[in-house]
């Protein structure tokens, strides 16, 4: 029975073959692309029509096979000045048309090359549109990428059957704690680079993009950069004016430490600032829920309210997940019966009124759920590092810790 | 922030005729602004000159002037409507600069009138070269060095800075009009003089070379708010030297790094911020240096382009509605995106396919002119095509361009050697052929260093194209099709033309490579445009096709009508077109669903809003069928219909047929009755209708025979023909066989045979007469009968004429009835008939018949107020005239035979483009009109008497008559004693008449008095007497009148008129043109243009028939 089988799937010419199947039986055909094996992972869509480099780098995309909306990647090659850690995350990336040649002068080698190189699988040639339109009419899922030998079974094609139940042994998103895969092992100093309040930042890696530290330290910042099992002693030894977490990969509700900790640093009255990851921990912290998005916001063109401007900026976004706090209205942070006091939504997903932003109006915190830091994407949110270090200058807290008395002060400085 | 309160009416202002640089891509924006200002219960006033546009559709606007747009014209409408805002960024650099006129003469504030969209300032910031280069500065950018002259000295000082090669650009011109590169000081001498004159304020930028850059353009939105968006990026695959309109380009931009583009988006946005272009988009030039990635900031254009038509075409974002919306104080994130219906506009389109863009020229028409692409833009048109890939898109774009010589090919062995090396040094001269000399080069095994190092296009794009040549040897060398052969072969933008001729399959061999496709099961898919990549659910099935896995059309229930549009536009083939396409769509909406295929993204049709659903397609064979299939497949389909778009999809209707597709209205065979010259005489004999002697040849022997049988002069001709292409009279033998040597050279090298030759006896001294008329099969509707003003012979698309006609008699009105229901019996004809006659001694020859819509449909349309494409698709559908009658569609009695005194008069005058062509020495191209069309655009001049009407349509044609001054004449000997009457009027007038020698003494005896002027070949005279030219030049004749003597002594008449066009002065090279002129100008002169607009006049129209109706 063919089939039962990949084998029409394979087409004349089954030694490049690849195969992407999705856990609920839907099967695509490609060739095979970058290292050739078996990857699995949880399907995902980015619509970034640049910085696939970027894309590739970001720990967020740990355990997630990309596909890429646009049809032409590779076309710019890959430089050492463009990514955003020290090696490629994604587990599996799926292109329709990849360059044959690159052509930039920053170029230093091929897409397919490096994808070689770090050992991860690829596949082309699919129809990345009818895909997307699946993973959006049916929500993300875990998917898996075969090529090569992973084909065969005993020499013969193996069958579909066989791929989605590898697929279906993958582990889920949903539940997944990956910070700790992701984090450096050691802390780092990333020294300033540019003029401005000389603030002592810790930033917490639950999976940072180097971009980050960058833009803080661009701002006069020295950024501490400290390992995701970093205890609140570890930062106070370093006498911080502020506290960062970052972006990173996985289900903020399994994030237990991490949320722990920020309370901790809430309750020193460190000023916070928190991205995507970053502030789903905030959320979380405050008492609020996150849930899973159906197929989340992965691209570089999303519009989001500033709700205290009224402005509209043009954003990069990647996270699946999302916090559940109420959009147009001051509330109270549920955590603790109202410990951290009022909170707002302070930026709105205009595409579908998802949560993208969390001010604290009694303590000296906040986050976005999407990436001012950009890279790749538009710089319109670059502001909020600029808004970071006022809120540092601003005095607003001391290390003495959070009284509520402080916290009426500290909202009725900032209307100043 | 909702809609402003404070504003209740708004003066839209159009671009004016279609010319080279400024085409229907403002008609597409000005009926998208007219519609949306309509829907915010705003009051629309509307000033275009240009009746062969949509918007100038008297629905589209609550007051709709076609006027000239003029100062004076727009003060008359000011004063009389009152707006209380006027928007000029919709209109091209017309309005844009009728905006600033009206400013200055302080009309806005006098009548307190505010410009929205940009004021004065940003208009000024962003079009004055010093001005913007401070803009850019401030943004953090770069501008190219340059340096801003007034006189040709100072150029040359500022070369001594700037080095060799530079680019000259003058200020505030369109479509880059007088801007060029100069190697060296005779170039610099040359165009700088030139720019001076054509820049309004005689003011002209040097800057250094940025040559062989790459090239990209940002298409930006701003709201009042300050929110600015990014609609689309656009990369050019020619690089910098080569105007963008003339560009083969891309979207989205694929050769650069997020960082990279992160940078121009940076850039563009602080400098929309800093012009201040309050509300609406704008476009961003960057050049990028190659090597280093250095970033200069070209130009922009703080207003409406063709770039954005492209670019909303492109991404499905409708920049010129939101632009609309935003000048009436809308913001984005208050404006929903139609597409997805679900998210606001306050975003960034992301595509997941490639759009290419090629420009369509027309060199073909101007065989003096030099074809070298310059910063002037040269091309009329252009198609676009959408791919899942580049290749994809390439090779559709290619073939939509619809023109011999276009597409990548494999014929013949790959050239070696030298020839490879003079190959190469053809493709570093950008050139409309260059794509294929590349394609040519890279087949033939030049490297793509060496290819990069001769035309500098980025080696990402050579690549590609060497892969659409590696896939054609797979293609050549594969032992059969087998299906990954075929798959990858279409899936990289082969057609089955295309590949047939790489196996060698004979004649029609694409009719076998099809079905061996079908058999195979590989079908193209349609994607939707949907702005978003997918991510979002798409409501407006706009749709391209791919080879791909998964189809997105969508079932339906309703009974569809498919609609061929007229792909790129070019002479003979334009908006006219469109038009009529446009309204069959209308006309069928409330009946079927109406389906629109089409490539060129200028139009209205292509508009995601005209038709129910819209697919982006060429033009071909083969694209049309997969369409068709397609929708097939998706429900029921009533036909096609073929006659409204021109040329392109009338040579597809035969085809279609023998596939088994229903065409609607005209049959085919009949189409090809009306083009048969034996068949068409038969239907004209049995008629009894005279047709000048005429004879079809395929050799030159035969041609001789004919001519001679025939008697000369005659007009010669390739059949199957639009737009007169490579027609000509001629008067000997001699120039006979010179004519079929020619065409047979061209037939070679095109490796064609011959198409047949007619040969026509041509009338002199004829009138003549065009006739747009709708048959049903039993009953003729005469919807307009145009009287030339020049004499048969001028291509009726380069001749002026006037509707009502305003010399013929009722009887001889009756005959053309007669006549013209008697061929459109006798063709079987069911919609549109344009036929031309001419009148000569009372005899009313038939010249030609075309069973399908014409050029003047639209002026027709607007002069009478019925829509003549509309009641065609009725009538294609199957609807009677009876039918249509009685529905309003049409008067319910009487026709264009009935003369009518209460009708405004309406002329029709074309615009010419020789000013854009120039001969490799930097000449202007001969003016004089002849029987090939040349024209790019029209005019309507519209009132109640001709003379007036006239003088209108002079004023909207290019900018006016004169009314005082000098006029210098000089006419051929046959024209001479038809000179009197008219230059005595002048005379009377108060003109000061110049004349040569000859033409001087028949005015003396007739006791006009002129000053003789020294004639060009006689030179100056001993004392530095300047000749005719030397005045025109120097500015000192205001009107030239230069008949041409059709034989020898050309070279005389030949520099006049190119010094006159040069000189933008008017120039009259026919006496009926004279005639008119002398009519136009008493008019002038006998007090200011009144204004009235079509709905005035409608109303008029129908209360003069009101009592006409009852007396009947």
């Amino acid at each position: 029975m063919t089939a039962d089988t990949i084998s029409p799937l394979l087409g004349e010419h089954p030694e490049d073959a690849a195969v992407l199947v999705l856990e609920d039986g839907r099967a695509f055909s490609g060739r095979a692309f970058g290292a050739t094996g078996t990857t699995t992972g949880e399907v995902v869509f980015n619509t970034g029509m640049t910085g696939y480099q970027e894309t590739l780098t970001d720990p967020s995309y740990h355990r997630q096979i990309v596909v890429m909306t646009a049809p032409h990647i590779g076309n710019t090659g890959v430089n050492d000045e463009d990514p955003e850690s020290h090696k490629i995350w994604v587990s599996g990336f799926v292109v329709r048309d990849p360059a044959r040649r690159a052509s930039n002068w920053r170029s230093e080698r091929s897409l397919d090359e490096e994808l070689r190189a770090q050992g991860v699988v690829g596949i082309s040639d699919i129809d990345t549109r009818a895909l997307t339109r699946h993973l959006r009419e049916r929500g993300v899922m875990r998917g898996g990428v075969f090529s090569g030998p992973a084909l065969l079974e005993h020499g013969y094609p193996r069958r579909i059957e066989s791929l989605v139940q590898e697929v279906a042994g993958a582990p889920a998103m949903a539940g997944a704690d990956l910070t700790g895969e992701v984090s450096t092992p050691q802390a780092y100093v990333v020294e300033p680079s540019g003029p401005g309040a000389p603030h002592t930042v810790v930033a917490i890696d639950l999976g940072i993009k180097s971009m980050t530290p960058q833009r803080l330290a661009e701002r006069g910042m020295r950024v501490h950069v400290l390992p995701a099992d970093a205890t609140i002693t570890d930062i106070q030894a370093l006498a911080p004016d502020g506290v960062f977490f970052s972006n990173g990969p996985g289900d903020p509700s399994a994030a237990t430490h991490a949320v722990a900790l920020l309370r901790e640093v809430l309750d020193a009255g460190l000023p916070y600032f928190g991205i995507c990851f970053g502030n789903q921990i905030l959320g979380r912290a405050l008492g609020f829920g996150t849930y899973k998005l159906e197929y989340g916001h992965r691209g570089i063109n999303q519009p989001v309210l500033d709700v205290r401007t009224g402005k509209v900026e043009i954003t990069s976004h990647n996270h699946g997940f999302a916090v559940d706090a109420p959009i147009g209205q001051e509330a109270t942070a549920p955590h603790d019966g109202g410990r951290y006091g009022r909170v707002v939504v302070s930026h709105v997903g205009l595409n579908d009124d998802v949560v993208e932003g969390l001010e604290c109006l009694d303590v000296p915190a906040f986050s976005v759920q999407y990436h001012p830091e950009a890279a790749a994407g538009p710089h319109d949110a670059a502001y909020l590092f600029d808004r970071f270090a006022d809120l540092m200058s601003s005095g607003a807290r001391s290390a003495s810790g959070l009284s509520a008395s402080d916290a009426t002060d500290a909202a009725s400085t900032k209307e100043n | 922030m909702p809609r402003r309160t404070d504003i209740s009416s708004v003066l839209v202002i159009g671009s004016g005729p279609i010319v080279i640089g400024q085409a229907c891509e403002f008609d597409y924006s000005g009926t998208q602004a007219c519609r949306v200002l309509k829907e915010e219960g705003l009051r629309v006033i509307l000033l275009n000159s240009n009746p062969a546009t949509i918007m100038t559709d008297p629905e589209f606007a609550d007051a709709t002037y076609v006027e000239p747009i003029t100062t004076e014209v727009l003060t008359a409408i000011i004063a009389k409507e009152r707006p209380d805002a006027v928007l000029a960024t919709l209109g091209g650099q017309t309005a844009l600069n009728a905006a600033i006129a009206l400013d200055e003469a302080g009309v806005l504030e006098e009548y307190g009138v505010e410009l929205i969209g940009a004021n004065i300032a940003a208009i000024q910031k962003g079009e004055d070269r010093q001005q913007f280069k401070e803009v850019v500065e401030k943004c953090g950018g770069e501008s190219a060095r340059s340096h801003i002259v007034h006189t040709i000295d100072d150029a040359i000082a500022a070369a001594e800075d700037l080095g060799y090669p530079m680019v000259v650009r003058p200020s505030f011109t369109m479509g880059g009009l007088g801007s060029g590169i100069a190697y060296d000081e005779g170039d610099l001498r040359r165009i700088v003089g030139q720019g001076l004159h054509y820049s309004p304020t005689t003011e002209v930028l040097l800057e250094e070379s940025i040559l062989g850059w790459k090239e990209y353009e940002l298409e930006l939105m701003r709201d009042k708010a300050d929110n600015v968006v990014v609609v689309c990026s656009i990369e050019n695959v020619d690089p910098v030297g080569v105007h963008t309109g003339d560009s083969i380009t891309v979207a989205p931009a694929l050769t650069l790094t997020d960082r990279e583009f992160q940078k121009l988006r940076d850039i563009g946005i602080a400098v929309i911020r800093e012009v201040g272009v309050d509300t609406g988009g704008c476009n961003i030039q960057y050049a990028v240096h190659p090597d280093t990635g250095r970033v200069v900031v070209i130009e922009m254009n703080p207003r409406v382009s063709r770039s954005s038509a492209l670019a909303s075409k492109a991404t499905g974002f409708p920049i010129a509605k939101i632009a609309a919306k935003l000048a009436v104080g809308y913001t984005l994130d208050e404006i929903p995106n139609d597409i997805t219906g679900s998210t606001p506009a306050s975003f960034e389109p992301t595509l997941d396919y490639v759009v290419v863009k090629v420009p369509r020229f027309a060199f073909e028409k101007f065989p003096a002119a030099d074809d070298t692409l310059t910063t002037t833009m040269k091309s009329v048109g252009e198609a676009m095509a959408m791919g899942r890939n580049f290749t994809e898109a390439l090779g559709k774009a290619l073939r939509s361009i619809d023109k011999s010589g276009t597409t990548f090919h494999w014929d013949g062995e790959p050239v070696a050697g030298e020839a490879l090396d003079a190959l190469l040094a053809q493709a570093s001269r950008p050139t409309e052929q260059r794509l294929v000399q590349v394609q040519q080069a890279l087949r033939a095994g030049a490297s793509i260093e060496q290819v990069f190092e001769a035309t500098k296009i980025d080696p990402w794009y050579l690549d590609q194209i060497q892969l659409v040549n590696e896939i054609a040897a797979e293609v050549a060398a594969a032992p059969a099709l087998t299906h990954d052969v075929l798959v990858r072969a279409k899936r990289h933008g082969l057609s089955d033309v295309q590949v047939a001729a790489l196996r060698g399959i004979g004649p029609q061999g694409d009719a076998v490579v099809r079905e061996v496709r079908h058999a195979l099961g590989i079908r193209p898919v349609f994607k939707t445009v949907d702005t978003c990549a997918a991510e979002f659910a798409a409501r407006t099935p706009y749709h391209y096709s791919s080879y791909d896995a998964e189809t997105e059309v969508a079932p339906r229930e309703r009974e569809a009508v498919i609609i061929l549009g007229s792909g790129p536009n070019r002479i003979g083939q334009g908006i006219e077109f469109d038009y009529s396409c446009v309204h069959a769509t209308l006309a069928l909406k409330d009946e079927y669903e109406t389906i629109m295929v089409n490539c060129n993204p200028e139009t209205v049709s292509t508009d995601y809003d005209t038709a129910d659903r819209l697919y982006f397609e060429p033009l071909t064979f083969e694209d049309v069928l997969e369409v068709y299939e397609a929708e097939l497949a998706a429900g029921p389909v009533k036909g096609i219909i073929v006659q409204l778009g021109g040329q392109t999809p009338l040579s597809l209707a035969q085809r279609l047929a023998d596939a088994g597709l229903p065409i609607l209205g005209t049959s085919p065979e009949a189409i090809d009755a009306a083009e048969d010259r034996s068949v068409f005489g038969r239907v004209l004999a049995e008629a009894g209708l005279p047709a000048p002697a005429f004879g079809t040849a395929t050799t030159l022997p035969d041609a001789v025979a004919i001519a001679a049988k025939i008697g000369y002069p005659v007009l010669v001709r390739p059949s199957y023909v639009l737009g007169g292409r490579g027609m000509e009279i001629v008067y000997s033998a001699e120039q006979l066989t010179g004519y079929v040597q020619r065409a047979l050279g061209e037939a070679a090298l095109a490796g064609d045979r011959l198409a047949p030759i007619l040969i026509d006896r041509f009338l002199d001294d004829a009138m003549e007469i065009d006739v747009d008329a709708l048959y049903d099969g039993t009953e003729l509707y005469l919807g307009g009968v145009m009287e030339h003003i020049e004499e048969a012979g001028i291509h009726s698309g380069d001749s002026a004429c006037v509707l009502p006609p305003v010399s013929l008699s009722q009887a001889e009105l009756d005959r053309i009835r007669t006549s013209t229901e008697a061929i459109a019996r006798g063709v079987g004809v069911r919609g549109l008939l344009n036929v031309q006659y001419a009148l000569v001694s009372d005899v009313l020859y038939v010249l030609e018949a075309n069973p399908r819509a014409s050029r003047t449909v639209p002026f027709v349309s607007k002069a009478t107020g019925v829509s003549m494409a509309k009641a065609a698709a009725l009538l294609m559908v199957g609807h009677s005239i009876a039918d249509l009658r009685a529905s309003g569609m049409l008067p319910t009695e009487g026709d264009a035979a009935v003369i009518d005194m209460h009708q405004p008069i309406a002329v029709k005058e074309a615009v010419l483009p020789f000013k854009r062509f120039r001969t490799a020495e930097g000449a202007v191209v001969d003016t004089v009109l002849g029987p090939e069309m040349r024209s790019t655009g029209e005019v309507m001049g519209l009132a109640a008497q001709f003379p007036t009407a006239f003088a209108k349509s002079q004023a909207a044609a290019f900018g006016g008559l004169p009314t005082s001054g000098r006029v210098f004449v000089s006419v051929a000997d046959r024209d001479k004693r038809d000179l009197v009457f008219p230059i005595k009027h002048l005379v009377d007038a108060g003109f000061e008449i110049l004349a040569t020698e000859g033409t001087a003494t028949v005015l003396r005896r007739n006791g006009i008095p002129s000053t003789v002027v020294r004639k060009f070949s006689s030179g100056r005279g001993p004392d530095g007497e300047p000749t005719i030219v030397d005045l025109i030049t120097a500015g000192e004749v205001d009107m030239v009148v230069n008949t041409p003597s059709g034989q020898g002594a050309r070279a005389d008449g030949y520099e006049i008129r190119a010094a006159t066009t040069a000189a933008d002065k008017p120039i009259v090279t026919t006496i009926q043109q004279l005639s008119a002129a002398v009519q136009g100008i008493e008019a002038i002169l006998a007090g200011p243009f009144s204004v009235q607009s079509l709905q005035e006049h409608m109303t008029a129209l129908a209360a003069s028939a009101t009592p006409t109706a009852a007396r009947s």
